[in-house]
Order: C-alpha cells, then sequence, then structure tokens
C-alpha cells in the first residue's frame, strides 16, 4: 500500500493533533457517566481506551466527536474546544462508529463522496479518484455501486473507515471498530488502522475491549471502569496488572465449577 | 407545569431549527438535485390521491348543499358554495391533512430512523449540518408544491361538485349555470387567502416534522412514536392554525 497523491493534496494532511480531557464529567439526569476524567493523547499516536460494557468508553468518544456536552470540565483537541461545532472547521475529525452508520439511501461510493461532494473540495474527477483510493486500501472496490443493506457487518466496518479516509482526517476515532467481527476480520481491521497511522501520522483513538487489538497496535491505553479512569500507560504496562479490577478484565479465568453468574446470584440472595 | 414547559421547550426547539436551516437557504441552488427529488417526493406522489379526495369533497359539498338549498331556492348559487368552500377551506385543510398523513409521517419516520441509527451523528462529525442537507430541500418543496396542490384541489372540487350538479336528477344545475354563479360571487382574494392557508399549513407540518424526527431519541420502538407524535401535532396545528389564520386574512 503505498500513499496515494490524493490524499496528500489536502492542506489539512500532515498537521496532527493531541487531545486534552480535564476534569471531563457527564450525568444523564440522575445518572453520572463520566466521573472526573483527566486524559491527555498526544499528537499521531494510538491510543486505546479499553473497558466492560457500559463503564462510559463510548461516552467519552462522543465528547472528543463534540456530539455530546459536557456536564462539567473539557475536551479539547489541540487548542480547540471539542464541544465548539466551529472546531470541525478547524480540525478533520472523522469517527467510525460502532454499527457503521452508513446512509442506507446511498450507495457505497456515494457514501464515500457525500464528503467532498458537500465540502466542493474537487471536481468529480477528483472525488473519483479519492473515493476509489479508499475503496482500495480496504479492498471494496467491488462493493462500490452496492447498497449498505447488501452487505456483512464486516464489510460495513470497512466502508466506514474508507469513508472515514475520504475525508483525509487528522483525528481518527474507532468505536468497537473489532465487535461481532470474526477473528480473521478483526484482525485484518487490527492490521488496516496500525498501517493508516504509519502512513498518515493520523492520531487515532480507540475504544475497545478487545485486548488483542488494543495490545497489539496501542501506544498507550486507558482502562475505565464506572465512568473513572482506573489506569493509564503503555501495553507492557498492563501485561501484569496490579488492579485486580484490570487484571480480571483482561485474564478472565473460566471456571466452569464455579461460574461467575451463579456468584452473581449468590450475591443477590 | 411539566406538560407546559415541554411545550414551550418544543415550540422553542422548532423555531431554532427554522432559524439554522434559514442560515443555508444560500446553498439552496446547488441542492438543486435534493430540491426536486423532494418536490417529486412531496408533491407528484401526493397529486393522485389529492385529485381524488378533493374530487370526492367537491361532489358531496354539491350533493349536500342541493339537498338543503333546495328548500330555500337557492340552488343556483350551489357553484358560489362549493367554490368558496374549497377555496377558502377545505381545498387547503384536507390537503394539508393529507399531506401531514402522507409527507409528514414519511419524513420523520426518515429522519428518525436516520437518527436513532446514528446517520445524523455520522453527518455532524463530518460537518455536514443536517439542517442544510435534510431540512431545507424539504421545506423548499413543501413551499412550492403546497399551492400547486391546493391549486389542483380547488379546481377537482369544483369540476366534482359541477359533475353532481349537472347529473344528479333532485339538483339539475348545468355547469354553465354553476359556473357562473362560481365565478360571479368569488373574488380572486378568495382563492390566494386559500393558498396562504395551505402554505402556511404545508411549511409548519414539515418543520415539525423534521424537529420530531431530528429529536427521536432511543431505539426502533422510539421511530413509530415519533410518527405518530408528528402526525397528531401536525393535525393539532393545522386546525388551529386555521382558526387564526382566517381571521387574520379576513381582517386584512
Amino acid at each position: 500500500m503505498s500513499t496515494s497523491p490524493a490524499f496528500t493534496a489536502s492542506p489539512f494532511v500532515g498537521k496532527t493533533f493531541g487531545i486534552t480531557v480535564a476534569k471531563l464529567t457527564k450525568k444523564f439526569g440522575r445518572t453520572t457517566v463520566l466521573r472526573d476524567i483527566d486524559l491527555e493523547v498526544k499528537p499521531g499516536e494510538i491510543f486505546c481506551i479499553m473497558g466492560p460494557s457500559g463503564s462510559g468508553k463510548t461516552v467519552l468518544l462522543k465528547h472528543i466527536a463534540g456530539l455530546e456536552t459536557a456536564t462539567s470540565g473539557e475536551v479539547r483537541i489541540g487548542e480547540y474546544d471539542a464541544a465548539d461545532p466551529e472546531t470541525r472547521n478547524k480540525v478533520h475529525l472523522a469517527l467510525v462508529f460502532q454499527a457503521g452508520a452508513l446512509f442506507n439511501s446511498l450507495s457505497v461510493y456515494d457514501n464515500l463522496a457525500l464528503y467532498p461532494r458537500e465540502h466542493r473540495e474537487c471536481n468529480e474527477a477528483g472525488i473519483r479518484e479519492r473515493v476509489m483510493h479508499a475503496l482500495s486500501i480496504l479492498s471494496l472496490e467491488k462493493a462500490a455501486n452496492k447498497f449498505p443493506s447488501d452487505l456483512s457487518g464486516g464489510m460495513k466496518k470497512r466502508v466506514a473507515i474508507a469513508r472515514a479516509l475520504v475525508m483525509e482526517p487528522q483525528l481518527l476515532l474507532y468505536d468497537e471498530p473489532t465487535s461481532e467481527l470474526d477473528p480473521v476480520m478483526s484482525a485484518t481491521l487490527t492490521e488496516i488502522i496500525a498501517t493508516l497511522r504509519e502512513q498518515t501520522a493520523v492520531t487515532s483513538v480507540v475504544v475497545t475491549h478487545d485486548r488483542d487489538l488494543a495490545f497489539a497496535i496501542a501506544d498507550r491505553m486507558a482502562f475505565v471502569m464506572d465512568g473513572r479512569i482506573l489506569g493509564v500507560g503503555r501495553p507492557a504496562d498492563f501485561k501484569n496488572p496490579t488492579d485486580p479490577v484490570i487484571a480480571n478484565f483482561l485474564n478472565p479465568v473460566i471456571d466452569l465449577k464455579n461460574p461467575r453468574f451463579k456468584q452473581l446470584e449468590n450475591s443477590h440472595e | 407545569m411539566n406538560h407546559l414547559s415541554a411545550i414551550v421547550g418544543h415550540i422553542g426547539g422548532t423555531l431554532l431549527l427554522l432559524v439554522r436551516t434559514l442560515k443555508f437557504i444560500g446553498t439552496l441552488p446547488r441542492q438543486w438535485a435534493r430540491f426536486i427529488e423532494q418536490c417529486y417526493l412531496i408533491g407528484y406522489t401526493s397529486l393522485p390521491i389529492v385529485t381524488i379526495l378533493s374530487f370526492f369533497i367537491g361532489s358531496v359539498l354539491a350533493l349536500q348543499s342541493g339537498y338543503s338549498m333546495e328548500n330555500f331556492g337557492a340552488k343556483q348559487f350551489i357553484g358560489t358554495l362549493v367554490g368558496l368552500t374549497m377555496a377558502r377551506e377545505l381545498g387547503p385543510v384536507m390537503v394539508a391533512i393529507l399531506i401531514a398523513g402522507r409527507v409528514g409521517s414519511a419524513i420523520t419516520a426518515e429522519l428518525a430512523s436516520m437518527k436513532v441509527y446514528q446517520e445524523i451523528d455520522a453527518l455532524t462529525t463530518m460537518n455536514i449540518p443536517p439542517e442544510r442537507m435534510l431540512v431545507l430541500p424539504r421545506l423548499a418543496a413543501i413551499t412550492v408544491m403546497m399551492p400547486v396542490l391546493a391549486i389542483i384541489a380547488n379546481l377537482c372540487g369544483w369540476y366534482g361538485g359541477a359533475l353532481v350538479c349537472e347529473y344528479t336528477h333532485t339538483i339539475s344545475v348545468d355547469s354553465e349555470a354553476y359556473f357562473t354563479a362560481l365565478k360571479e360571487y368569488m373574488k380572486p382574494h378568495d382563492v390566494t387567502d386559500g393558498l396562504i392557508k395551505a402554505e402556511v399549513f404545508g411549511f409548519v407540518i414539515v418543520l415539525v416534522c423534521c424537529y420530531i424526527g431530528l429529536n427521536t431519541r432511543g431505539g426502533p420502538r422510539e421511530i413509530g412514536a415519533s410518527v405518530t407524535k408528528a402526525v397528531v401535532s401536525s393535525l393539532i396545528l393545522i386546525l388551529v392554525l386555521d382558526y387564526f389564520v382566517t381571521k387574520a386574512l379576513l381582517m386584512s
């Protein structure tokens, strides 16, 4: 894979941004989902946010993407406030949604072409070049004329990544990129995420509970539990975690004689 | 009190959506394809049902008025009654009710489904305002199509009435007398008042349906709930606005 001129034409490419999360708290009604989160993502690094389901990872990612407003605290992308809609004019940010969030009424090609068309970044020939290049990186050329409803879960995720690539992002956010995928497709997507960072030096934040993915690609990672950060460090720091909650999440022991759900039942009695 | 504050909040939200949408009005020429598509969906595909419905409304109006006006010896004014009622009231109101049920529900279902399945979030992260891409073409299309539909409804209603008057033995008013009465006592502003009402109804229906669709939260079940809410709100608004707009037009 080589970087096409179509991706280097944008003035945004080459400029990457770090992220600073300071004292971020989010409440939905009476439920506190994020509590006093402090985090720093350096420009150009792959940062994985790990944690069990319902721990607040996706809500944190949505704050970085500017899709949620903080109850208190702030998120900054470089020097810009992530919650300010104007920031999107200054930072090319792309989010790969867990379910793809492809536009069902548009073909795969039109899904990818929507961004450059709406922002009038180039003529139709230039758009075609960018779209076909992004599709070729993800080996999706044959799917260009298909509609999202005709695609498998893995293909939808690849199309979602291709759509993000067409935006020539400086900040690429992934929400559970390997969930619902078979091991081979998970490995493929893991390689794609790592390769993209190598090629474009894009700052990448990956929300996942797939430890294989996180350990394979992360420069640094954070562990979130009940809306709090339990630990931040390099993958090597999490190989033998001292925190029992992190250790239990990363290395769960399957005990058929004393199953977990039975323990939970007993604790409720 | 909670209901009242919720209603005030929704009115504020709808007006805010309108302001945000109008901000992008300059982008309409380059959204030509979307505008034409919406004109087709809102206008052209509603045409058969508008035609049939208004034809029979005009027919029933002639039938009922023929039956009652015979007692007063005023059959020669059936044309005036059908003409005025269709142009000033039933034409715009029935078209608006039809648009609320047929087009408004479809708009809310589409936008609510886009919201639930995160397509609206995807647009936001792509820095493509949903107001520009989704709301503006629909509002522009209804603004153009609603008077057209109302004129067609009026014509169909008038001709439906004429046919009934001509071929119903108990009425027996020929078409010439019917249309003479219709023209004699109707003024141009009777028609334009009706078109203004249709315009207001159509605009409000589409705006409210877009607002409800874009503010859907939850899962697939909420899509159905939003559609019901949009249609019920539209119907209430049509009838409430009908009174106030009619009063304003009569006073002017």
